[in-house]
Parts: C-alpha cells; structure tokens; sequence
C-alpha cells in the first residue's frame, strides 16, 4: 500500500509517488493541448463579431419573430419528400445491410480471409462518412433532387444498420443453431429456422431506430440539394426571409419529436 | 446397428477428447453413457452425427461410414438420428408446433420450409406426437413461454418426427428437478421401446441411469472403462469410472415409484 | 400403449396448420399491409428520377471509386492540411469543454440525484441540445458570430452537452442504489456522496461514452464546413465542386482512416476502464 512518511508517521496515500507524477503530467499535457486548441480557434476568429453578437442575435430574433405562419402551406410537399427520404432510404439500406451484416458476423461468413474483411470495409467506410457528404457526392453524381437523398441516407445507414445486426447475429445462441442443423436442414434452412428467428427482435429494433435517426438528416439534406424541406430552409437563408426560416426550424423541431416518439412506441412494442 | 471404429477427436487446443473408442449398439437397444464431466461422451454424440468432426475413425450406421459422406450426403443421413439437447435447444422465438416440424427440415425443400407449408401428413404426425407427450394444447403457444419439462418434451417430438433409427440423447435431464427428470427419462426409453429405436444417452445421474436402461457403457478420459448391465455397475467399477468416493448411496436401488407421466402439463 | 385417440387430437387430424399471424385481428393485419403498400406506391411515383441524368452520371460515379484507388493527397496538401488541423482542434475543444459541461448536467438532469427544479432546468437543456441537427444550430451561430472555427467549436459543444448529459443521467438513474446509500449513511456531505457513491459507478461508462463522443464530434466537424463554420468540410465541397474526384477520395480516406484510429483507440480504453 502506498504511503510517505510525516513526522515518523506512516500516512496512507491513493497512490504511488511515480504514479502521482505519471497522471499529474497526463494532466499537464492535456491542459496544454486544450489551451494549443482554443489559441488556434480564437486566431481565426474576428472577436470583434463576437463581442458584437448578443446585438446580432437580438436583431436575428426581432426579424424571426414572429414566425409567418402562412407559409406553412407550401411546406406540404417538402415534409412528404423529407418522409420518403428517410423512409425509402432506410427499407434501401435493410436490404443492403442484411446481407453485409452476415457476411461480417464471425459465425456467418463464408470466408474470414476474404468476404469478412469486405463487408467489414463496407461497414466502416459507409458509416464514417455523413450523409450529406454522400448526398454531396452523389449530386455531382446523379444530380440534385430527392433520389439523391434517398441513396445518400441509404449508403449511410447500411453501415450503422450492419454493425448492430452483426453484432446481434455474433451473439445468438449457438445451440439452438446446432439443433436445427442436427435434424439435416440445409444451410438456408439452418438460417431461416435457426438464426433468424433470433435476431429479429434487434433487426425491428435497429430498423426503426435508424428510422429516427434519418428523419432528423433527410431534414438537413436540401442544405446541399438534396430535396427535402433543407431546400425550403436554404432558400430562406439566401434571401435572409428569416420569419420563414423560424417557421421551418419549428416545423423541424416538430418532425424529430414525433419521430422520436413513434420510434420510442415501437421500439416499447417490440421489446 | 451402429458401430464406432477406432473413433478419435484432438481439439485443436490439443485435448484428446476421444482415444480410439469401439462400441457397437445393435438396432433397438437403449444405452446410457456415464462419465464424469469432461470425459467425453458429449463429444462422442456430436462426433455420430458429426456436429464435431472426429479427427479420424469411423461411424457406421448400418452399411454407410458417415465420416465419409460429403456434406449433402450428410445432411441426408443426419435425418435418420434424432438429437435431444441437455438445454432442450428449442427455437425460443418460434412456436411449438414450428419447433416440432422443424425435424422435418432434412425432407421439405427450402421455399416449403421458408413459407411453413409443411406436407400433412408431416402436419398430422406432429399432432400425435404432441398428444403422446401431452403438450396438444400448447401446440401454437411460443416455446419460450413453456416450462423445462414441457420444452424437453418437444424437443422430444422434434427428434421423432425426423423418423429416426437412433436417437442422441445429451444429458436430457441436466436441467430439469428430480421427478422431471424421471419423467422424462422414462418417456424416452418408452418412446425407443414403441419404435423400436436405439438410442445412446448421455448422462449424470447413474441411478436414473440404472432405473430404464439395459447396458451401461463408463467413460473416462475419453476411453471405454466399463460395458455391461446396470447390475454389473458396481462401487468398484464407479471407482474406476469417477475416482474415489462412498458410492453405495448412489447406487442404492432406487424404486421407481408409480407416477402420473405424460399428461403432466 | 394410449391406444384410444382423444378427441381433441381426432378434431386436429387432417387439419391444415399455418404459423399463428404476428398481428391477431385479420382486419388490423390487412389494414396494415394494405396502408403500407399504399404508401410505398405513393412515395415512389413522387420521386422524380431524371433517369438520362443518372445514367450521365455513372460515368462520373465510376470516375470516383476509381478515384480511390489514385487519390491525390499532394496537389492540395495545403488545403487539406490546413482543414484537417482545423477540424481537428475543432473536435479537442468542442470535446473537452462539452465533457465538461455536461457532467454538472448530467447530475442535474438525473431524477434520483437532483432536486426537481434542477431536474426541470436540465432535462430542458438536454432536450433542446437534442433536438437541435447539429448543422443548423452551425447556420445559427454562423450568422451570429460570424466564419470560422469559433461557431463549429460551439456547435460541437452544445451538441455534445445534449448526447452526454442525457446518457450519464440514465446511466445514473438506473445505478446500483444499496452501493450509493452506504456512502450517504456514513455521514458523507453531497460532494463526497457524488464522488465515493456515485462516480465509481458511472465513471467506466463516462469515459466509454465521451470516447464514442469525440468519434462523433470529428465526424461531425468534417461536415461543419459546408455551412462555412470551419473545418475540413469546405475544402471538400470545393474538390467537389471542381470534380476533383482525386483530391475528395484523399480527404475521405483521410477521415475513415482518422474515424478507424479513434474507434480502435476507444476500444482500447473502454477495455482498460472496465
């Protein structure tokens, strides 16, 4: 046990004398990481906008404020779109990540020296990258509009949606799976009768989960072209028509809490 | 009839599990295997149906050696041996009456299985078996929702529906209280008896052990140290097979006393 | 044996047998289907794909996976550097001071810990954080501080407030409760309840947490750019901008690769916390 010695006394201490400096010097270098950080943001910032902010912002409120309600409806058909992105989005991305999750997954694939690594490259590079980088690579691509979005949310989600399922189909049970195979079922049959039964409760899960997820970013999505209301909210931007701005980020606000709402209802179902 | 020649299994981590067991179980002979944990008769099971692929040896069941079948071949003669699992093994999210048809995986195509159109004759069969083990009522109930001795007895019916000449039975009472556990003891050799199948049971309890089988074969270590009749199973012989320990309480002749089996849902 | 067959196996013999439906009302279930369907068809025939114009842009697709395999990280190495740095520094702050505030947060947000006008105050803060994209609370504060770095520090921060606090404050709801009252009927004061009673419990997660945090938190400042509020993100826009496929392959993999390092060093630490 650590201790030092004060007036002939042993007193007891957490730690070593070593230790002590070890995890004060830890401290010292992070302190001086953090102060390199906030010396680069603050050289490339003009102070003089920010001390002028409490003005600006006040001024940004007095225009947002209030909302022009009436605007509400030409938003019909950019809240549709929004839906559908995210919507067809995620059914695109289950499809590709069903397939992608069992060839991840150590029990499953055919082949750890080849497919797995794959499919693990799949997953990792397809979840790394933002959706709207996707969906900014894909407008270069494919051009501006919703089917950009959908494919944009779609690639983003196969990653997130196969991690969780392989991580699902790695912990099944694995003699449930030898029973069925003991009884002469093929391969498929073995999948059908002896795994997918028990992961489909993570699968319901994790679909409506990203579901949530991809309402709040298909909402963003028009900032870059992709459809959806970020057109609207853009729009409004560029022409700084703030009351239309506030109206939009309050019909945001209103989406996401739905959506989270019908994804909490759901996901209490399943479970 | 099944034989084992010569059968050995070397885990990759160096263990021998099995040294070159012979053993001959002639058609419609129900024999338990006892041994202390760790000597191997889990892996014997497995190495029959290769669920574990012996190192090398041969299984025959009647006039095939199933360590040399490919894996299509295999999956044909896995049909003809029921397995039943120390932890029942059910699919805890499928049904009963799917748990049960799923013995019949080895016959039905893909798409018929896929879409649970099961022939009905399949379908009628199932129901006998359910009758027979007193679980008719639950047939549509999820198997999660049964309790250790119900599961045990669709686990039950999922081997006999595959029509199999032998069953492998692995430790099927490990997990069930005492008067279950005979239950279900005395249902299995029944069911063997009406169908005149052979069965190789894994077990624990060498007095249940004694109680319904005819031959008794000891493991220890992964080699044979003892076949004969339960009268033969001697404090000498547990000796051997288990190491030293006062073996007369365990072998007392226990009376199988006359108990409402089979309808007890 | 049982050689009369009872009544209720006599009424089943011969009947056909279907697995019992996921939903019991056949007209729910119908209802359902149908819905879906419906609106499957619907949002298909309002998604208007110009077809020449995708297949146009095959070309260019195929012109940038082959990107992958020649990216070019020298012709703008400046930029790219300079916007990593960016990002990066953008990441370590926006973390260490969103860690920070979100602890106090967090105690406060949970309901076993705080008293309820606390309680109230948090959950508040958690919720707004929450519900604010991470973009366009960046728009908002673009246009109030002005370009730069300072507004996507901020973003990050106040996102990182709403994803920490909320986790931590389940984390301690749902705390073994004996372990904390031990420490409370040792006469602890609430400073030291928090620090013996409740911390070591939630200290192993706290750090797995913020970990996946700072994971988030870069991705997230690679996108900041594009709304002009620093980062990697507008040297990306601008490569595609141009088509320089080369140049945006390098960034991306430049990104994966960070993202990978970060993942598998957080697996490392969560090992050794635990």
């Amino acid at each position: 046990m650590p201790y030092h010695e004060q007036n002939g006394t042993r007193v007891w201490q957490r730690r070593t004398r070593s230790e002590s400096l070890t995890r004060w010097f830890g401290w010292l270098l992070s302190v001086a990481v953090f102060v390199y950080c906030w010396q680069q943001i603050s050289a490339a910032t003009t102070w003089f906008f920010v001390t002028d902010a409490p003005r600006i912002a006040g001024d940004i409120w007095d225009r947002a404020t209030p909302p022009k309600w009436e605007y509400f409806a030409q938003l019909g058909r950019p809240i549709w779109d929004t839906l559908n992105i995210a919507t067809l989005g995620t059914i695109i991305a289950l499809f590709l990540a069903v397939p992608t999750a069992f060839m991840a997954a150590r029990n499953t694939t055919p082949s750890t020296v080849f497919v797995r690594p794959i499919a693990l490259l799949i997953i990792v590079s397809t979840r790394s990258i933002n959706s709207l980088i996707w969906a900014l690579l894909l407008i270069a691509i494919i051009g501006p509009g919703v089917f950009a979005g959908v494919v944009a949310i779609a690639i983003r989600s196969i990653g997130f949606c196969a991690k969780l399922l392989y991580e699902a189909i790695e912990e099944i049970n694995e003699v449930q799976v030898e029973a069925i195979t003991a009884t002469g079922a093929s391969r498929w049959q073995v999948m059908v009768y002896g795994i997918v039964p028990q992961i489909l409760p993570a699968f319901a899960g994790i679909a409506v989960f990203r579901w949530d997820i991809n309402i709040r970013e298909s909402t963003v999505l028009g900032l870059v072209g992709a459809g959806g209301i970020g057109l609207q909210l853009s729009a409004s931007l560029n022409v700084l028509a703030w009351p239309q701005v506030s109206l939009i980020l309050i019909v945001i606000l209103f989406a996401v809490v739905i959506s989270e709402w019908v994804s909490a209802k759901v996901r209490g179902a399943i479970i | 009839m099944l034989r084992l020649k010569k059968l050995l299994k070397t885990y990759k981590t160096g263990d021998q599990a099995l040294k070159s067991i012979d053993l001959e179980i002639p058609d419609g002979q129900v024999l338990a295997l006892i041994g202390p944990s760790g000597a191997g008769k889990s892996t014997m099971i497995r190495c029959i149906n290769r669920l574990v692929e012996p190192t090398s040896g041969e299984v025959w069941l009647d006039d095939t050696d199933l360590t040399k079948l490919s894996s299509g071949e295999l999956r044909q003669a896995r049909r003809q041996m029921g397995m039943i699992f120390q932890e029942y093994a059910l699919v805890e999210r499928l049904t009963v009456m799917e748990n049960v048809l799923s013995g019949r995986l080895g016959y039905v195509g893909f798409w018929r299985s896929f879409l649970r159109k099961y022939p009905q004759k399949d379908v009628d069969e199932a129901y006998r078996l359910l009758d027979r083990v007193g679980l008719l009522a639950m047939a549509d109930k999820r198997a999660d929702e049964l309790s250790g001795g119900q599961r045990q007895r669709v686990g039950i019916c999922r081997a006999l529906i595959q029509d199999p000449k032998l069953l492998l039975v692995d430790e099927p009472t490990a997990s069930l209280d005492p008067k279950t556990s005979r239950q279900i003891m005395r249902l299995i050799c029944e069911l063997c008896a009406e169908r005149g199948l052979a069965a190789i049971i894994n077990i624990h309890d060498v007095a249940l052990a004694q109680m319904f089988v005819s031959r008794v074969v000891g493991l220890r270590f992964g080699a044979i140290e003892f076949d004969g009749t339960p009268q033969e199973l001697t404090p000498d012989v547990l000796t051997t097979i288990y190491g030293e320990e006062d073996w007369e309480a365990t072998i007392e002749k226990v009376e199988d006393e006359d108990e409402d089996e089979g309808a007890a849902a | 044996m049982r050689s009369a067959i009872s009544p209720e196996l006599n009424a089943l013999i011969g009947q056909k047998w279907q697995r019992p439906p996921l939903v019991k009302r056949a007209w729910l279930r119908w209802m359902l289907m149908i819905g879906f369907a419906a609106y499957l068809i619907a949002s298909f025939m309002t998604i208007d794909v110009n077809w020449t114009r995708v297949y146009e842009g095959l070309d260019r697709g195929a012109a940038f996976i082959l990107a992958f395999t020649s990216p070019d990280f020298t012709s703008r190495a400046g930029d790219i550097w300079d916007g990593m740095v960016e990002s990066i520094v953008m990441t370590v702050a926006a973390s260490v001071v969103g860690i920070a505030i979100s602890i106090p947060i967090g105690l406060g947000a949970a309901r076993n810990i705080a008293p309820m006008p606390v309680y109230l105050i948090c959950r508040g803060i958690v919720a707004v954080s929450r519900a604010l994209q991470e973009i366009i609370v960046a728009i908002l504060l673009v246009a109030i501080f002005g370009f730069g770095p300072l507004a996507g520090f901020l973003t990050l921060s106040f996102a990182t407030i709403g994803f920490l606090s909320k986790l931590l404050a389940e984390d301690i709801e749902s705390m073994d409760r004996v372990q904390a009252e031990a420490i409370k009927a040792s006469g602890a004061r609430w400073m030291q309840w928090i620090n013996y009673g409740v911390q070591p419990q939630v200290m192993p997660r706290l750090i797995g947490l913020s970990m996946y945090r700072i994971d988030i938190n870069f991705r997230e400042s690679a996108i900041l750019g594009l709304v002009g509020a620093g980062g990697i993100g507008a040297t990306l826009n601008t490569a595609f901008d141009r088509y320089e496929y080369d140049t945006a392959a390098a960034i991306l993999i430049i990104i994966i690769g960070i993202v990978m390092a970060l993942e598998y060093l957080s697996g490392i630490i969560r090992a050794r916390v635990q």
